[in-house]
């Protein structure tokens, strides 16, 4: 297939993951500020939301103060920041607009259908509950997405390289709420214990939509190590770092099969799998959580450099 | 001045051809029309089939207004039509090779060189090249209205890359689904072949040196061309890759597609990027839109690009007033197909006449298109009127001037119910290694505002369905 | 005269290319007014090159390089042996006809100015020849020539306004009003060597020509104000610059570029054979 085309379905769907994120990080925001205070952080709750989306610069460049409607609107719908969630959608059906032909049509009218949805959004004053309505809408727009391709493409390159663009996004995002967050699973504030923390940990939770899912594996209290645990190592987790390079690695092997060639990206996608596989949480703890994130995130988009040097151009 | 009504003639007599429709029309109630209208949009909504228009900001993707009422031709008609075409599309492709070749009919006399020789779309990068299979114009879409009952007209050829075709079939595919029951009563000359034919005629003209199951793809300008969603369309029925001028690549005369899997050859490539665009190398040196080196593998005879470079010099709006000559002198026979009776404001007579009767003609710019730098006398202001007089006197050669035609209108469902509005013919005539070829009917398209004779999408005209009765 | 020409291109890359591509339009040919003794061209880089001829008749080579590459340089050396024919170019490869000359282009489509400016300049003018004499003194009279180094060109009706240009507009200059007088003009890239009379020379340049019923094409140099004689060497032809560029070129990667031009033209001396 073109490099292009499949630049573009490896594109379309890291956007569409991308703003699914963003309504999770804004969603789960809203939560932790609406508690009373004394269950609250510091306070900088929606600091801490810009920072996890990866864009402090363009909003420090566009506000001030970083306050519920200032992030608000800068991660929704604001025309400067490149991925804001209006941005991102756009993208997605920019880029999908240049392959039409690559997706299948309950794709395309999953992207197309959400475009034309969104402008009626955008021009809507939006309330806390229709705002809301808007963060569900956003998440639902993936999820469509998401199970049309899974529904309906054909099993060979072209899905092959959509699914990367999920999983390497995927893995970017979880390990971008770590790095924001990780000082609130480091041990010493455990020791702060109280009610404070807690809802730290839960908001990182649901942030990749897995509070349920962390009581039905560990059925503990919420922990931090064991938060970093699920986030990182656990495979049957579907948003930790383990279970996105498990894809990649396995989407990576079809190509190599189809084709009949395997490459730096193959080698890398494994490398890194093995790694997950062979680290015990325990010892990320120890030589550095901060470290360990901070690796991942650079080893991450080396890889999806590398696939674009394969394959993509 | 009264239009013929291909429904009711010139009078209030039915016109056979259109004696099913009328009944449906005056049965069906006009809420079923108006449903069925908003069911035809819809679907055109969401497959996305949309045209930009120049310099409209605010909404760069608009859809062109659909007419449910199919325009109807009979099969005579159709035959006397389709024979025109072929013979003017085969003129069309010998004077091309001519005027890059032998140049007989200049020296004949046929056509004033200067015209040619002068003219930006005569690439000289052309001369005394030989094209594969010697086909230059392989899409060709020929603009045909109609006077009266007997009379089409060719009011211009377009001979680059024709645009349209998509909505021809679009059309149909949405008739289809709205009215099975209309298919029912009639026998429509089925228009789904299109493809297949094009593909026929791209591979025919593959190079000689190319494997027997060449490789084509559609060159596209991308995205935000006006035409990219016939592009994709196109590659998606031809079932071809859809590239961008990036995705291909030129290594030693040879042009490459970058897929996934390496450089892969290409054979032939049905280019819809304009001459200027094509190569940088070559002709503009901006254009990013274009492929470096293209140029240099066509003429080593290792890529075969339709339509051919050049093609341009033949649809020019002065070289039009010569066409019936041309038809002539190259096929030996009359014209079948009438040219409008053209001015040629080049010749001082000629300009005289039209400067004294400018609010009776349409006033057409030489290099213009798409319905921009046009006058239409009847209809336009003193001041539209005055500004084209300027014009005329300080470049009389950068016109050409014809009488306001009775365009032939047909009944079409406007607002006020169903009207008579004004409509034209785009056919596309395919040109292959092995000859010619031509789906019943073609693009109609039709003036939505009452009186109006312009009927580009661009300046507010619509499409309707074409059927070609096959008893 | 013999004209000795070393003419060095260089390019450098802010990052390595992956590809490139070039046409070159540097090397003369043959015609009554000179005689090519010795040409080379050479890449600094590993590539093909393959000679053929445009649709003007210059000889053009594409050059193919494959990368990475950070630096490029194209180096021409030559020896041309020139005679003064007072302008007139007789014995050249001519392909196209005459009248595709007439048409404007991009950089040489005249505005109002430029037309008031040819007409006035022609009236009182008997002959064609004349008439293009004439054009050629007001326009050297009005256009003050700048060296081309690190300039590029502006089109005939940007260079008109200014009142200053590099040669090559000069020339586009020339040439738009040439053909508003109805006559086919070509614009020629080439070298001319330094002389007494010369205002613009040694090195690279770039004039007009003329074709007058009669004559045949005729050369006239607006930013010297004389036609050219045994001190010009001339390499392309074309419809205006971008037609007759010396090199033109795309590539892959690279970032931005530093383009570097040395060029020398001078008389060599005795007659030792060209070597």
């Amino acid at each position: 297939m073109l490099s292009r085309t499949a630049d573009s379905l490896y594109w379309v769907s890291r956007y569409v993951e991308r703003a699914e994120y963003l309504a999770r990080i804004l969603d789960a925001t809203s939560r932790l500020t609406n508690l009373p205070s004394d269950y609250g952080g510091a306070g900088t709750e929606w600091q801490s939301a810009v920072s996890t989306a990866g864009c402090e610069d363009e909003f420090a460049a566009a506000y001030g103060e970083a306050n519920e409607r200032n992030v608000c609107e800068f991660l929704t719908f604001h025309p400067d920041n490149p991925s804001s969630i209006r941005n991102c959608l756009a993208q997605a059906r920019s880029n999908a607009r240049a392959v039409r032909t690559a997706l299948t049509s309950e794709m395309w009218d999953a992207l197309n259908g959400a475009w034309l949805e969104l402008q009626r959004f955008e021009k809507k004053r939006m309330d806390r509950e229709e705002f809301a309505r808007f963060l569900d809408w956003v998440k639902n727009v993936s999820l469509v997405f998401d199970g049309s391709a899974y529904r309906t493409m054909l099993r060979d390159d072209g899905y092959w390289f959509s699914r990367l663009g999920v999983y390497i996004e995927r893995a970017d995002n979880t390990a971008r709420i770590l790095d924001v967050k990780y000082h609130v699973l480091l041990p010493a504030n455990e020791q702060v214990g109280g009610s404070l923390d807690y809802f730290q940990w839960t908001t990182v939770l649901r942030e990749v939509s897995a509070l349920t899912a962390y009581h039905w594996v560990y059925r503990e209290a919420v922990k931090p190590i064991l938060i970093a645990d699920l986030l990182i190592l656990n495979r049957r987790m579907p948003r930790s770092l383990a279970a996105c390079y498990e894809s990649i690695s396995r989407f990576l092997d079809a190509l190599g099969d189809a084709y009949g060639r395997q490459g730096p990206a193959q080698r890398h996608a494994r490398k890194t799998l093995a790694t997950l596989n062979n680290t015990r949480i325990e010892s990320i703890f120890q030589h550095g959580l901060h470290e360990f994130i901070e690796d991942f995130i650079i080893d991450n988009s080396g890889l999806s450099n590398t696939i674009f040097e394969q394959y993509l151009q | 001045m009264v239009a013929f009504d291909e429904m009711t003639g010139s009078g209030q007599e039915l016109r056979p051809a259109y004696d099913a429709l009328d009944r449906w029309l005056k049965e069906a109630p006009p809420e079923t029309l108006a449903l069925r209208r908003s069911q035809a949009e819809l679907f055109f909504r969401r497959i996305g089939i949309t045209f930009a228009v120049y310099g409209d900001e605010e909404s760069t993707e608009r859809l062109i207004p659909f007419d449910i009422i199919p325009r109807v031709l009979t099969k005579p008609e159709w035959t006397r039509l389709e024979a025109g075409l072929r013979q003017r599309v085969t003129a069309l492709n010998m004077f091309l090779a001519d005027v890059y070749g032998a140049k007989e009919c200049l020296k004949a006399g046929i056509i004033p060189p200067d015209l040619v020789y002068r003219n930006a779309c005569y690439q000289l990068e052309m001369v005394d090249f030989q094209v594969p299979h010697g086909v230059y114009c392989h899409i060709a879409g020929i603009d045909v209205v109609r006077v009266d009952a007997d009379t089409f007209y060719v009011l211009e050829d377009n001979a680059r890359t024709p645009s349209g075709v998509s909505y021809m079939m679009e059309n149909r595919e949405v008739m289809l689904r709205l009215f099975p029951e209309l298919f029912a009563t009639h026998r429509v000359a089925p228009v789904d072949n299109y493809p297949d034919q094009l593909l026929a005629t791209l591979r025919s003209v593959a190079p000689r040196s190319a494997p027997s199951d060449p490789t084509i793809c559609l060159l596209t300008p991308g995205q935000y061309n006006s035409a990219f969603y016939e592009h994709s369309f196109l590659a998606d029925k031809l079932g071809v890759e859809l590239v961008e001028g990036s995705d291909l690549l030129v290594r030693d005369d040879v042009v490459y597609m970058r897929t996934t899997q390496g450089p892969k050859r290409v054979d032939v490539i049905y280019r819809r990027i304009d001459d200027d665009f094509i190569d940088p190398l070559v002709f503009r040196s901006d254009s990013v839109l274009g492929v470096p080196g293209i140029i240099g593998a066509y003429k080593a005879g290792n890529v075969t690009l339709a339509n051919a470079v050049g093609t341009g010099v033949a649809d020019d709006k002065a070289v039009y007033s010569y066409m019936p000559e041309i038809v002539k002198f190259f096929t030996g026979e009359e014209p079948i197909l009438k040219n409008v009776p053209t001015w040629r404001c080049r010749e001082p007579q000629d300009n005289a006449y039209v400067l004294d009767n400018l609010e009776k003609l349409v006033v057409k710019e030489v290099n213009g298109s798409g319905g921009y730098g046009m006058l239409v006398g009847p209809h336009a202001d003193k001041a539209q009127i005055e500004s084209f007089r300027r014009k005329l006197k300080a470049s009389p050669e950068g016109f050409i001037a014809q009488p306001t035609l009775a365009l032939s209108t047909c009944p079409t469902f406007v607002a006020s119910g169903v009207a008579p509005r004004h409509v034209d013919l785009r056919p596309y005539v395919l040109s292959g290694a092995n000859g010619i070829s031509c789906v019943p009917g073609g693009l109609t398209r039709v003036a939505l505002k009452e009186g109006s004779l312009v009927v580009n999408s661009s300046q507010g005209g619509g499409t309707k369905d074409t059927w070609v009765l096959d008893a | 005269m013999r004209i000795r020409i070393s003419h060095t291109i260089g390019y450098d890359y802010a990052e390595p290319a992956r590809h490139i591509t070039q046409i070159l339009r540097l090397t003369p040919r043959d015609h009554d007014g000179q005689h090519v003794m010795s040409w080379r061209i050479e890449p600094s880089i590993d590539g093909r090159l393959r000679a053929g001829q445009d649709a003007h008749g210059n000889i053009v080579h594409s050059f193919y390089a494959d990368g990475p590459i950070s630096a490029l340089a194209i180096r021409v050396e030559g020896l041309v042996e020139t005679i003064d024919l007072a302008g007139a170019v007789r014995g050249g490869p001519e392909r196209v006809p005459c009248e595709v000359y007439r048409r404007d282009t991009l950089l040489t489509a005249p505005d109002d100015a430029l037309r008031a400016f040819a007409e006035e300049a022609a009236a009182g003018a008997g002959t064609p020849l004349s008439r293009m004499h004439a054009l050629m003194a007001a326009t050297a009279g009005r256009m003050s020539c700048r060296d081309a180094s690190g300039r590029s060109g502006v089109g005939a009706a940007a260079a008109f306004a200014a009142g200053e240009a590099i040669a090559q507009d000069i020339a586009h200059v020339f040439m738009a009003c040439a053909r508003h007088l109805g006559q086919p003009a070509r614009y020629v890239s080439g070298y001319v060597a330094p002389s007494g009379g010369l205002a613009a020379g040694g090195g690279a340049h770039a004039w007009a020509e003329v074709h007058l019923d009669g004559y045949g094409w005729i050369g006239f140099d607006s930013a010297n104000g004389l036609c050219p004689v045994d001190t010009h060497v001339r390499v392309a032809a074309g419809l205006d610059y971008a037609d007759a560029a010396p090199i033109r070129g795309a590539r892959q990667g690279g970032g931005s570029e530093h383009l570097s031009v040395l060029v020398a033209a001078r008389e060599a001396g005795g007659r030792q054979p060209a070597q």
